[in-house]
Formats: structure tokens, C-alpha cells, sequence
């Protein structure tokens, strides 16, 4: 199975996610930002950075890129697509999923490992896990607290994925760092699970996200 | 003709804007008794064009879709014939 990782100027996970993508027993293959054309891949990720310099907002000059299109195609065939941290930010930005995420309530740039409580093991990337697990990642981010216009739709169509557990590390809106679209294929987080695939790391939850694409 | 064009762009109200709270409390620090502080982004830009309106209707377009968010920000458009705002 064939699995395109974004790139846009200014992406940096991508070859963080290349590997985890591979130690999940997939095949990473870089796809630019220019390309329209993705109806070769099995499944998309958009990894974390600081596409475009952040300019304007993060993720709103990625948001206008070929490469978008090429993705809304690929969601309309019912291909599965995870956007991590500036992807998350891109996929709220193209309204792929509900909300936006925004500067930090303490707007200092977030690094750390967090405590995760799985909303929902619906989605293909958290299929792996019972819901209500608590799972541990590490956060990168200085724009990543989540706001919705329509907190209520998204609890009644079970679109909340991951929510921060023990605290608010970054004052998200119900502590909400993961959200995915009604169909649950298309899912935008906040947290690195790229960064979280072999013990030596300190925890290997994350692989299965990846997994998920199989 | 050429125009000259503003864009300002705030979130809208009610938004916690963690920019302004922190200036707030800045200003606190130096003494001074403020409230109620906001942050706006001005864009600025020229457009070449006849019609007054039609300009202000390709900038909506640009704020929709590019230079805001609509789930948060609130804009305002000036649109400003260039002979006017050198007052010729």
C-alpha cells in the first residue's frame, strides 16, 4: 500500500513520518504541494511544520495549494487522510473536518508529552484502541487550541477523537486536540504520533495510527 | 484608476485573543489602566480597476477565501480611489 506524505515549503515531520509509515509495513512516497494528481496512494498524511512560514494563519497558504484538490479527490473516493499538526491545522483550514485551531490560550510555543483520552476507536486510526483509553504523545505547537462554532454537532455525529486528559495544556475548546469528518476517514491531530513509534522513544502508541491505513 | 486597499482583519468578538490579553497586562505593569484591548491586522495593496464596486466585490472574495477565517475573524474592506487619498 502506497501512502503520499505531503510536503510544502517548510514542512518538517515529513521524514519522521516517512519512517513511521514505514515501520507500520506501508511505503511512504513524498508528494509535492504542486502535484493535483494523487489518485495513486491508498491514503494520505499531511505532516507537521511551518508550511509557508505560518503566514497569515498556519496552514491558510497550504490550504490554497494543487495539492488540496488532489486530496478532496482522494476523500470523495473514501481514501483515508491524516493531517498532524500543521496538517491538522490545514485540514481545519480547507474545512475537511469542523473547527480550527488557533493561538495557544498562553500563546508560548507547546512542547511536551501529553496524556490522551481516545474519544472514539471508529476512526482508522484509532481503530487500534478501546475508547476511553488513555494513550500518551508528545505536542508541538504554539496554534493548536481547537475552536468550533458547533461543539454539540460534533459530539452527536461522534467526530471527537482525541481529547486531552489531566489538563489543557493549550486551553482547546472541551480539551478537544483531535477531531475527524462525518465518514471519520479524513482525521486532523495536534499531537505527533510519528514521534511516538518505538519504545526507545518512550512510548510506541502512536504506530498505531499509522497502522490504520492497512 | 488605481486604487488603494485596506483589509482589516480582528477576530470576532467574544474570541479569546491571547495577543491582546498579553498587551493588556503588559500595559498593567507600566501602570497604565487599560481595557477592553484589541488587536487588529491591517493588509494593504493596490488594485488597478474602473468600477469601485466591482473591486470591493474581488476583495470580499479574497478575505472569503484566503486572507480570513470566517469561523473567526470579522473584516472590513476600504477601498480607496488613489487621486482621493492623495486628496489631489
Amino acid at each position: 500500500m502506497k501512502i503520499g506524505v505531503i510536503r510544502f515549503p517548510g514542512t518538517n515531520c515529513d521524514r519522521d513520518v516517512a519512517k513511521a509509515v514505514e515501520l507500520a509495513g506501508l511505503t511512504p512516497e513524498y508528494v509535492w504541494w504542486s502535484e493535483e494528481k494523487l489518485t495513486d496512494y491508498d491514503g494520505i498524511v499531511i505532516p507537521g511544520g511551518f508550511s509557508y512560514g505560518d503566514y497569515l494563519r498556519a496552514g491558510a497558504m497550504a490550504s490554497i495549494t494543487p495539492v488540496i484538490d488532489g486530496i478532496k479527490e482522494l476523500v470523495k473516493e473514501e481514501k483515508p487522510v491524516l493531517g498532524i499538526c500543521n496538517g491538522a491545522q490545514i485540514l481545519g483550514e480547507i474545512g475537511l473536518v469542523p473547527g480550527i485551531f488557533i493561538t495557544n490560550e498562553y500563546p508560548k510555543f507547546n512542547c511536551e508529552w501529553v496524556d490522551l483520552k481516545v474519544a472514539t476507536s471508529r476512526t482508522p486510526f484509532t481503530k487500534a484502541f478501546k475508547t476511553s483509553q488513555t494513550i500518551s504523545l508528545p505536542i508541538a505547537h504554539a496554534e493548536g487550541r481547537f475552536y468550533t462554532e458547533d461543539i454539540d454537532l460534533l459530539k452527536d455525529q461522534d467526530q471527537i477523537v482525541l481529547q486531552f486528559e489531566g489538563k489543557n495544556p493549550n486551553g482547546s475548546m472541551e480539551a478537544i486536540t483531535s477531531v475527524c469528518d462525518e465518514s471519520g476517514l479524513v482525521c486532523a491531530m495536534m499531537p505527533h504520533p510519528e514521534r511516538a513509534c518505538e519504545e526507545l522513544f518512550g512510548s510506541d502508541d502512536g504506530l498505531n495510527f499509522f497502522k490504520g491505513f492497512l | 484608476m488605481l486604487f488603494d486597499i485596506e483589509v482589516k482583519i480582528s477576530l470576532k468578538s467574544g474570541m479569546l485573543n491571547p495577543e491582546a490579553t498579553t498587551i493588556e497586562r503588559s500595559l498593567e505593569l507600566l501602570g497604565y489602566d487599560v481595557n477592553n484591548v484589541k488587536t487588529v491586522e491591517t493588509i494593504k495593496f493596490q488594485m488597478e480597476g474602473e468600477d469601485r464596486e466591482v473591486i470591493r466585490e474581488n476583495v470580499t472574495d479574497m478575505c472569503e477565501r484566503l486572507l480570513c477565517n470566517p469561523v473567526i475573524h470579522d473584516y472590513k474592506i476600504n477601498v480607496i480611489p488613489q487621486n482621493m487619498a492623495c486628496g489631489k
